[in-house]
């Protein structure tokens, strides 16, 4: 047959893909976003915005409303009219059948959603495309399905919603998150009053539009975005019966103190410092590959991340040199190539806590590692992953949760002293388990002080499984069916 | 690891045992989830050609069938010179040891090996002597290469050290024929079997360890190809000696091809990304290679029937 062009001279190496960039053209971002209140955007009414920046190019990509005292206080007023007028008396299985129609929008529109979150968070589109928006769009399927069935949550025979939900979420997965929020209250009868994170607030606003495709009633759902202050406007009001927040343990203490004696229910979900304990008898690659997922998945900026490596002695050689090869492999770079592992640290207030805390392990003396084949952008806000080696418990870095790619070595000699130092933390929100050997892992499982504990894995979520912490890492749960108590009275 | 400890492990039946045993477990759940992420990695432009080119140079074009004829094994040795106008020519064609002839004198001249299956291909139910006297003749009829069955009955049953003896014999007897060791690794049915009879087929002297005899369900995947490929690395960096990876059976679509090449690249890395250390085992799939390749250069999909079915 004709081909018209000679084939390419070939020494026989494939060494590098080609880029791989998703579209931009599939979402169309605004260049101003309003406040979400009672089923419409409208405006602040003191007119001031923020705005949002792509992390991976310092990029302005738009100006979002900040929302006021005043603002709040319309968004709580919606929400407690639209409780009490519509979304509280309406029968279950109508409002199940809201969010079932919201769980197929998000998967509709589900490339628009990953580019956005991609674009705004600085995550790479793999993990937006087939971690966030997925589980995000689960998550209301899960809760879509409880909501005719709360009599049979284990939380009586007739529990009733809390009222107004004040929620206030993090960054790291903003859609993610705002469904971990709003899809329980929902199925519980409850409104809400959602703050989204002040550097990645797109998706949320887009899931606001998909709310109005819903045609879920005005008020069910309000979004008011801004910073610090909007986040404690919300907490604060009285009008706001129940608060969740997912973010710093120092701001949830902050939160503890303000609602003391208030009456408010309260759910918080904070920091952590997870180890991720290997076994001499693990399945190394795997158990190599869980490490990687564990504190390199989203950059690190994942409150439950595996950021203590605990490897036993004996081992500790070999899966070192193992994690290093595998580090040389990872892709950092453009948050929208679908070929990368790694992408930009959210912000630039972040990259100098991150800094900052690499600064001190290297000036207590642990030993820094990162990969020489890792070239970072010049634009754009980036931390090659990191690992230390050398670390002591008494480090900050074994301490302080540095919510990013830097990932800190210690090792133990036996079972007891591998639940010791996991045990040893102010934090409990997640732990691994990594050994081929069962009767081990349950003896561990009931020993580790930790919300979630994975065995033989990283990082998985599920809406049917319950997430959250002991201690400094908050309390009450999110997902599964423990996850409705928070938001039902009972 | 060094050499000399490799040297001990096959000293007696139960240090063999102890070490094959004794290899890192495989988490499947794990090795599945590393191979779906490994699955999404976009090899496009470029990289895609290149890919492309270098799979067809990869392909051990086989021909495996009780209706095999002088004919049909002349017309495949043609298209393994010359699969199309422009492509180069494949690794290998692969045969019953009785065409071998046929092969060698169809391939005169040009860079195409001559493989043969032996020892009783696909069981291997058969025995030592029948076994070597088969790769023997293969070999005496011009065999570059043999591609052997491992005794998954011995193997499934623990006799690891006659596993072993077996592969050493056959070497052995391939004098200067590659040996490739098929695993047949749907009857193995574990990763962790995996990863031991590799470790083995290596021990006992294989230059390639391969998935499968294409004759048994489940053929090659790409887990089990993870797992091989991670026993190879490993074996090369405790020895220094690199043994190549055959993955064989259903692998029918150049989008198959090159999930395979993405995970040797990202597991055993670039140093394997040459037919000297990576083949397929196939028949449909070159065509399948060869019109992605058109399509590459000439920006359209040419029919299937402009590419010959041989």
């Amino acid at each position: 047959m004709p081909v018209p062009t000679p084939s390419p001279s070939i020494s026989g190496l494939v060494v590098e893909y080609a880029p791989a960039p998703e579209s931009r053209a599939v979402v169309d971002i605004k260049s101003t976003y309003g406040l979400f209140i009672d089923g419409e955007f409208r405006d602040p009414l003191d007119g001031t915005a923020l705005k949002t920046v792509n992390p991976a190019t310092e990029e302005v990509l738009a100006a979002v409303a900040v929302a006021g005292p005043a603002d709040v206080d319309r968004a709580v007023a919606a929400a407690r009219r639209a409780q009490a007028e519509v979304w509280g008396p309406m029968r279950p299985a109508e409002r199940a059948k809201y969010l079932f129609r919201i769980a197929r929008l998000i998967q509709e529109r589900s490339r628009e959603l990953a580019v956005l979150e991609s674009l705004d968070n600085g995550k790479p589109i793999r993990e937006s495309r087939d971690v966030d928006v997925p589980l995000a769009a689960a998550h209301f399927f899960y809760y879509a399905g409880w909501a005719d069935k709360l009599a049979h949550a284990g939380l009586g025979p007739d529990p009733k919603p809390l009222g107004v939900a004040g929620q206030v979420i993090p960054w790291n997965f903003p859609l993610l998150m705002a469904a971990w929020k709003l899809a329980p209250a929902l199925a519980g009868g409850n409104t809400c009053v959602l703050k989204p994170a002040e550097t990645t607030p797109l998706t949320a606003l887009h899931l606001a539009e998909i709310l109005q495709q819903a045609e879920l009633p005005p008020g069910v759902v309000n979004i008011v975005t801004g910073a610090g202050d909007t986040g404690r406007a919300v907490v604060v009001h009285l009008g706001v019966d129940k608060v969740a927040f997912t973010g710093s343990t120092e701001v949830g203490k902050e939160i503890v103190r303000t609602l003391a004696g208030s009456g408010k229910g309260l759910t918080l979900e904070l920091g952590g410092k997870a180890a991720n304990i290997v076994f001499d008898d693990a399945p190394i690659d795997q158990a190599v590959e869980g490490i990687v997922n564990g504190i390199f998945f989203n950059q690190g900026h994942v409150c439950c991340a595996g950021s203590r490596l605990l490897v036993q002695e004996s081992v500790a050689d070999e899966v070192l040199d193992r994690l290093k090869r595998r580090l040389g492999t990872l892709r950092v770079g453009d948050p929208l190539d679908k070929n990368t592992d790694v992408g930009a640290i959210n912000s630039s207030a972040q990259l100098d806590r991150i800094t900052e805390l690499v600064a001190a392990g290297e000036a207590e003396g642990a030993q820094r590692w990162s990969s020489p084949a890792c070239v970072l952008p010049s634009l754009g806000w980036w931390f090659a992953p990191t690992l230390f080696t050398g670390v002591a418990l008494s480090h900050r870095i074994a301490r302080e949760e540095i919510f990013g790619p830097v990932l800190s070595v210690l090792t133990f000699r036996t079972p007891a002293e591998a639940v010791e130092k996991a045990n040893n933390t102010p934090y409990g929100l997640s732990a691994g388990v990594w050994t081929e050997k069962g009767s081990r892992i349950l003896w561990m499982a009931q020993r580790l002080r930790a919300g979630v504990v994975w065995a033989n894995t990283f990082n998985r979520f599920d809406p049917a499984s319950p997430f959250g912490g002991y201690q400094e890492s908050g309390f009450g749960r999110e997902g599964g069916r423990h996850g409705l108590e928070a938001y039902l009275a009972h | 690891m060094s050499v000399t400890v490799l040297d001990d492990v096959t000293a007696s039946e139960d240090a063999l045992r102890r070490f094959l045993t004794g290899l890192p477990g495989v988490d499947a759940v794990g090795a599945e989830a590393r191979i779906a992420a490994l699955a999404t990695r976009s090899v496009k432009a470029a990289a895609k050609r290149q890919a492309l080119h270098l799979a067809i140079t990869m392909v051990d074009l086989t021909t495996l069938e009780g209706a095999d004829t002088p004919g049909k094994v002349r017309a495949l040795c043609a298209k393994a010179r010359q699969p199309d106008g422009s492509a180069p020519s494949v690794a290998a064609v692969c045969v019953y040891p009785d065409l071998v002839a046929v092969a060698v004198s169809a391939l005169a001249g040009s860079d195409v090996k001559v493989a043969s299956v032996a020892t009783a291909f696909p069981s291997g139910r058969t025995s030592r002597a029948v076994k070597l006297a088969e790769v023997g003749e293969a070999v005496a009829a011009g065999a570059d290469e043999v591609d052997m069955v491992i005794d998954r009955g011995a193997f499934l049953c623990g006799r690891f050290a006659q596993v072993l003896d077996e592969v050493q014999a056959v070497k052995a007897a391939c004098g200067p024929a590659h040996l490739k060791v098929i695993l047949e690794t749907g009857e193995l049915a574990t990763y962790d079997n995996v990863r031991r009879a590799s470790w083995l087929a290596m021990l006992g002297g294989a230059d390639f360890i391969k998935t499968s005899t294409g004759k048994v369900a489940p053929a090659a995947t790409l887990p089990v190809a993870l797992v091989m490929l991670e026993a190879v690395r490993d074996f090369a960096d405790a020895t220094g000696r690199s043994i190549g990876v055959k993955v064989a059976g259903g692998i029918r679509t150049a989008k198959d091809a090159i999930r395979y090449l993405v995970v040797v690249h990202e597991t055993a890395g670039d140093e394997w990304l040459t037919p000297t250390r990576f083949r397929f085992g196939a028949s449909s799939l070159l065509n399948d290679l060869l019109m992605q390749r058109t399509k590459q250069i000439t920006g359209v999909y040419a029919g299937p029937d402009s590419f010959t079915l041989d």
